[in-house]
């Protein structure tokens, strides 16, 4: 298979990320579709590891590492100062993990999509705090085990639903991606660098260390969670027109779950009740983007 | 050309003057006006700047840190809880050298909730790395905006410009509002000393080891000291174009004085009034006001105070567990001067209450007749009201 980018490596080999991180994956191919006209805004997350520390950097982009909470705030303001210095062909991108979007970042992420900044917003989502050693973030799924929901203890609540959040801030652009999905993360990418205003990609991005799977798994633990319909790929346009970008569901929950230390200790009436909520959510998915089951 | 404006609006005039292309702000009393008026310029062409609307304190630092690194003047203001919301963010401003110019209007902090002036906001935010001027009226808030961006750009750090809530931020005064040409030739256009920029990329802030954090802690302290060197030839200039200085300190009358009052804010305007009362009396007062915070001009202050005899410190902020803190910096300043004089410190205004002159009276009083300053702060003016929480 060919995929149509950059020959150009933006990132360089020899990084800190873990084997198998998702999260590094999903870099490679972005700035592989972006190209280097791009400043990247990172907040604290494990890519402010695998970025590299002083004098090194991992991008071979302008990088500026900010406050866990700024993402929304901090691209705001390089995309207001590069206006003002005449520079319109720059992409502005900040790069969050789940814990500085969906939490810590949820409220500067807010007020810069409803200011409809020029930028693209990308969440690489591994599911919970793994820079700090794997706490339950708002993007934890129902069911899973971390440092912080030990034992009996696993999380019982629902990941909260962040593109709908966005899509609910009529924002133009707001997608789906999937590291195992190389072609449309690609596509996506440069749909929303083409678009002017706010534009939301959630990049799903496997995490062999917190997922307790081997990281040859990496990919394929992506993929599968697209094809159990647990992260479908879709996208919403100006908040209203859906659409979804692959459908066949190829595997049942229990399977995706079976893989993966941190879903162990779930009985089968618990992964039941979990096919449940995920064909729930689909089938709202279906409705809002017209189509039926 | 000289017009009546309040606090306030010296500072937009300074903000329009300085040429500043990103402004951000979330609004909050007494600073409100400020941002305003700027909104206003932005809107109506007056200024060439895009104003970031944000939704709190702290992403509005974080949206002028994100600006700033890309190579353009920036600005904000802020109060009380506002500065307190983005203390995370001063430090961010400051370890990656980004000068950075906030106006700070002096607000009490809550609870309960108190909208007027008190230091203990800024004061607070000492250790942040940011230079802080505090100013006695609205000329001078209007010159040191000026100034404090000069300064700030030469040595890549950010500085906060200091005015009391109400008595000075709402108050209308003649300003002299020099001429754009004139400001021009004070404060050219920003050159930064490096940009977030594609063609020449590079990681600001990034992770840094205890190899060189160390290091770079180190530069940030020896760019405060070289702001402390550097702001005489700042107010050289400004003074050969516009004819005004203040100095780091001002020392009025202190060379033969018994007692030097040392204030800082629109107290020493007041502190002045009393001056010539008692000096026509023939008491020997003397005033010291700090103008300059951070960094703290101890030579100077040293120098100032070579021939007092008693010093009365007003502090209007109170460090919990201590003292003032004007007394504590003064204090630590003197402590290796041998046979300084006796530092007294009082507390008073905190929270908007008015320092008068018969405030300032009673504190000369009590310094005169007192052998040695009390180990603790002596708080001017309580009432007898108790206001004891969860006790009978």
């Amino acid at each position: 298979m060919h995929l149509d980018v950059l020959d150009q490596e933006l990132m360089c080999s020899g990084h800190v990320g873990c084997p198998g991180c998702g999260a590094t994956i999903a870099m490679r191919f972005f700035l592989k579709a972006l190209g280097e006209k791009t400043v990247m805004v990172l907040p604290a997350c494990c890519w402010s590891v695998i970025a590299g520390p002083y004098p090194q950097s991992t991008l071979k982009i302008p990088v500026i590492h900010s406050a866990f909470e700024t993402g929304g705030a901090t691209a705001s303001g390089v995309r207001a100062a590069l206006d003002m210095r005449g520079d319109k062909d720059t992409t502005v991108v900040t790069w969050a993990g789940d814990g500085g979007t969906f939490d810590i970042g949820f409220q500067a992420l807010s007020g810069a999509v409803e200011r409809n900044e020029d930028f693209i917003y990308v969440c690489y989502d591994n599911e919970a705090y793994m820079n700090t050693g794997i706490q339950r973030s708002s993007s934890t799924p129902y069911g899973a085990w971390t440092t912080t929901t030990p034992g009996t203890d696993w999380k019982r609540l629902r990941k909260k639903n962040i593109v709908e959040a966005l899509v609910a801030h009529r924002i133009p652009y707001a997608a789906t991606a999937n590291i195992a999905f190389p072609e449309d993360l690609v596509r996506k990418a440069r749909k929303a660098k083409s678009i002017k205003g706010s534009k939301f990609l959630h990049i799903f991005a496997s995490c062999p260390t917190g997922w307790r799977i081997p990281s040859e798994m990496s990919i394929k633990i992506a993929r599968m969670a697209v094809q159990t319909n647990i992260f479908p790929l879709y996208e919403v346009e100006d908040g209203v027109r859906y659409t979804i970008n692959y459908k066949p569901r190829e595997y049942l929950v229990r399977e995706y779950f079976k893989l993966q230390g941190r879903f162990r200790h779930l009985t089968d009436q618990d992964l039941d009740a979990i096919q449940e909520m995920v064909n729930e959510d689909w089938q709202l998915l279906l409705r809002k983007a017209g189509e039926h089951a | 050309m000289k017009r009546v404006l309040e606090g306030s609006h010296a500072v937009a005039e300074a903000v329009r003057l300085a040429r500043i292309q990103v402004i951000s702000a979330y609004p909050i009393t007494p600073q409100t006006h400020i941002v305003e008026i700027l909104s206003d310029y932005c809107a109506s062409g007056k200024m060439n700047a895009r104003f970031l609307r944000v939704e709190s304190e702290h992403s509005c630092l974080a949206a002028l840190i994100g600006a700033q690194s890309t190579g353009v003047r920036t600005f904000t203001a802020t109060s009380s809880q506002g500065l307190a919301l983005m203390h995370e963010l001063l430090h961010w401003a400051s370890g990656a050298r980004l000068p950075i110019v906030m106006a700070e209007v002096n607000r009490a902090l809550a609870p309960g909730w108190n909208i007027w002036t008190d230091q203990s906001d800024s004061l607070a935010q000492r250790d942040t790395g940011w230079m802080q001027f505090y100013c006695e009226d609205a000329q001078e808030v209007l010159d040191t905006m000026l100034m404090a961006y000069r300064l700030a750009e030469m040595v890549n750090l950010p500085a906060m410009v200091v005015l009391d809530a109400f008595f000075l931020s709402h108050t209308y005064e003649p300003v002299d509002v020099p001429e754009q040409e004139e400001v021009d030739r004070f404060l050219p256009a920003y050159v930064p000393e490096f940009r977030l920029d594609t063609a020449h990329p590079f990681a600001l802030s990034p992770l840094v080891a205890p190899n060189a954090y160390m290091e770079m802690r180190r530069e940030i302290a020896a760019a405060m000291d070289e702001a402390l060197e550097r702001l005489d030839s700042v107010e050289e200039k400004f003074a050969g174009i516009f004819g005004r200085r203040y100095g780091a300190v001002e020392a009025v009358c202190c060379d033969d004085a018994d007692i030097v009052l040392v204030t800082s804010g629109t107290v020493t305007s007041t502190a002045r009034i009393l001056l010539e009362e008692l000096r026509a009396k023939g008491e020997k007062i003397g005033i010291l006001k700090i103008k300059l915070f951070r960094p703290f001009p101890v030579e100077a202050i040293r120098r100032a105070l070579a021939g007092a005899k008693k010093i009365a410190v007003v502090d209007r902020n109170f460090s919990f567990g201590a003292t003032g803190i004007f007394a504590q910096e003064l204090r630590a300043a003197l402590c290796n001067v041998p046979d300084h004089p006796p530092v007294f410190g009082f507390i008073a205004g905190l929270g908007g209450r008015d320092i008068t002159t018969e405030v300032l009276a009673s504190i000369v009083e009590q310094t005169k007749t007192a052998d040695a300053p009390p180990a603790e702060s002596i708080w001017i003016g309580l009432t007898e009201a108790a206001y004891a929480f969860g006790r009978p």
